[in-house]
């Protein structure tokens, strides 16, 4: 990571402290959103909201990898989060990771080199209604099929 | 899309709770929610009078209401259409809770996966600020509350109060001991009461219509309706609210299940009840459920049906206590043992020992409900399972 990279990110969090205070109780805001703008929460990241917040990075550590949403590793642009849960897995969700298997071109658990796509499995979504069910970052896509997963992807970016 | 209801549903029934309430004293409030008999609508009926009695009697310089939006349950999802189309009532509903406690803060903890809701919802919290029936001097009262929103990050054991508590707090979700309870020590060490979405919509509607009318609903012990989340094998899935006693068999005509072999009930965590059950009723006293009805035709695979979750827990178990942490891979294990036909009736009847062991031994609800359906899918249906393998 290059020193200005660095120092922005620093910068980054201190405005995201400002915001949401430096009590403990803003740890879980401030990793939320620095996971959205870059797509994970860096060792050096760690070490910064843990400085600016004064706790342990350990304790950050733990809590980004209780939570299935946040990563220490970088994730892609666009993360697919497939319901595997039973309503979704009854309509046919196998179907639906066999095409995304087949258009994305990597296994569930991976990410594309090109950090366009990551392929992830999410637990009941609350769109047991309307499955399959898949989140693409915070938009929800329901009543997949085939079909449709290639119309979804087509404009991408 | 119309929705058709007896009390949530049908928007002629709201009124003006948080305006009603705010003419009582906070014991009459409480007496009143006391009155009608709600029970808490997440699932696991804990009265809300007495809730409040508790938080409202502990003596504190702060207090806090939360609002349990992180709704995860399999086959659930009558929160995120309550927040999508009825926020102000739960609002309303939070409002009339810090009033009666003496709390000026609220927080809706919404899970991470409706992140989608939150302009929305920020939205209708501005709107309430600006006819003020948030901020301060609420409706022109000497009362002031405001609601923040919070976000979860994708954990199902953050339903668990305490694990929310300690989520909203900044830590890992892991649940604490009990006692002591949240409305001593909650939020911050600080009282706090923790409640579903739908017992908040409730509470506003029953300010605003009275505990007497609300009590008129439903069966002698389960005051009140029901929303419950329909999905699986059926040609009508949604969201219907129902009046407490309506037995299962009339649940799965309404909604066009046909063929039927068995309807999970409460999600992963609830109970599997076969055909043979249809008569049974949905409330407090029979089959109890936080909402989530998930129906299996002739065609279905009990076994896959487990197996699906088993993995569910395997992966949501937090880790923090040792029965829920190696039981449910015990279990997961088990099932994948049957399904290539390698499992022994004796090492089945330990396994489901260890079932009832996890019920007692384990620190949190999500533990001590995990082993449900593999003791309530393999009691009713171990003839099928093993007579195909």
């Amino acid at each position: 990571m290059l020193v200005t990279e660095k120092n922005a990110l620093t910068a980054e969090i201190e405005k995201l402290i400002a915001v949401h205070g430096s009590g403990r109780e803003a740890l879980l805001p401030i990793l939320q959103q620095v996971q959205i703008r870059h797509g994970h929460i860096s060792d050096f990241g760690q070490q910064e909201i843990a400085r600016l917040l004064d706790i342990h990075p350990v304790e950050v550590y733990g809590v980004i990898t209780f939570y299935s949403f946040l990563s220490t590793e970088p994730k892609g642009r666009n993360i697919i989060r497939l319901c595997r849960t039973i309503s979704c897995d009854l309509a046919g969700k196998d179907a639906i990771i066999r095409t995304l298997e087949r258009e994305i071109g990597v296994r569930f658990g991976e990410t594309t080199t090109d950090k366009k796509y990551t392929l992830e499995f999410a637990n009941c979504m609350g769109m047991c209604d309307q499955g399959p069910a898949m989140l693409i970052n915070d938009e929800v896509f329901t009543h997949l099929t085939p079909q449709r997963i290639a119309d979804i992807l087509k404009n991408r970016a | 899309m119309e929705r058709k209801g007896i009390v949530l549903f049908d928007t002629a029934m709201h009124g003006n709770g948080l305006a009603e309430a705010l003419k009582k004293t906070r014991q009459d409030i409480v007496m009143e929610v006391r009155e009608s008999g709600l029970k808490g609508r997440g699932g696991a009926g804990f009265p809300t009078g007495t809730k409040w009695m508790l938080a409202s009697a502990a003596m504190a310089d702060k207090k806090f209401v939360v609002c349990n939006a992180d709704e995860g349950e399999p086959g659930t999802f009558k929160d995120r259409v309550l927040l999508d189309e009825y926020a102000e009532l739960v609002f309303e509903g939070m409002a009339i809770a810090g009033y009666t406690i003496g709390a000026q803060t609220g927080f809706l903890y919404l899970r991470g996966e409706y992140r989608y809701l939150l302009a929305k919802l920020e939205g209708v919290l501005e709107k309430m600020r600006a006819d003020h029936r948030l901020g301060e001097n609420v409706c022109g009262k000497d009362f002031t509350f405001d609601i923040h929103i919070r976000l979860g990050s994708g954990a199902y054991v953050c339903g668990e109060e305490t694990a929310l508590i300690e989520s909203l707090e900044g830590h890992r979700g892991e649940a604490r001991n009990r006692p002591p309870f949240p409305v001593n020590t909650g939020y911050m060490g600080y009282p706090t009461t923790v409640n579903n979405v739908e017992t908040f919509a409730s509470v506003a509607v029953i300010l605003s219509k009275g505990a007497e009318w609300y009590k008129q609903i439903g069966t002698d012990k389960s005051a009140g309706s029901k929303l419950v989340s329909v999905s699986g094998d059926c040609e009508k899935p949604g969201v219907y609210e129902i009046p407490f006693g309506m037995s299962i068999a009339e649940l799965l005509e309404m909604v066009g299940a046909k063929d039927t072999k068995a309807v999970q009930v409460g999600g992963a965590s609830g109970t599997c009840v076969p055909k043979s059950e249809f008569g049974r009723k949905v409330a407090f006293e029979d089959v109890s459920t936080g909402g989530s009805v998930i129906v299996f035709n002739e065609s279905r695979d009990m076994l896959h049906v487990l197996k699906n979750f088993m993995e569910f827990f395997v992966e949501e178990s937090c880790g923090q206590c040792t029965p829920c942490r190696i039981g449910n891979i015990k279990l997961l294990d088990g099932v994948e043992k049957i399904e290539k036909g390698e499992c022994s009736m004796r090492y089945l009847n330990e396994l489901m020992q260890l079932g009832q062991s996890m019920q007692v031994a384990s620190k949190c609800g999500l533990g001590q409900s995990s082993p449900s359906p593999f003791l309530s899918i393999l009691t009713h249906f171990q003839h099928e399972i093993f007579s195909q393998r």
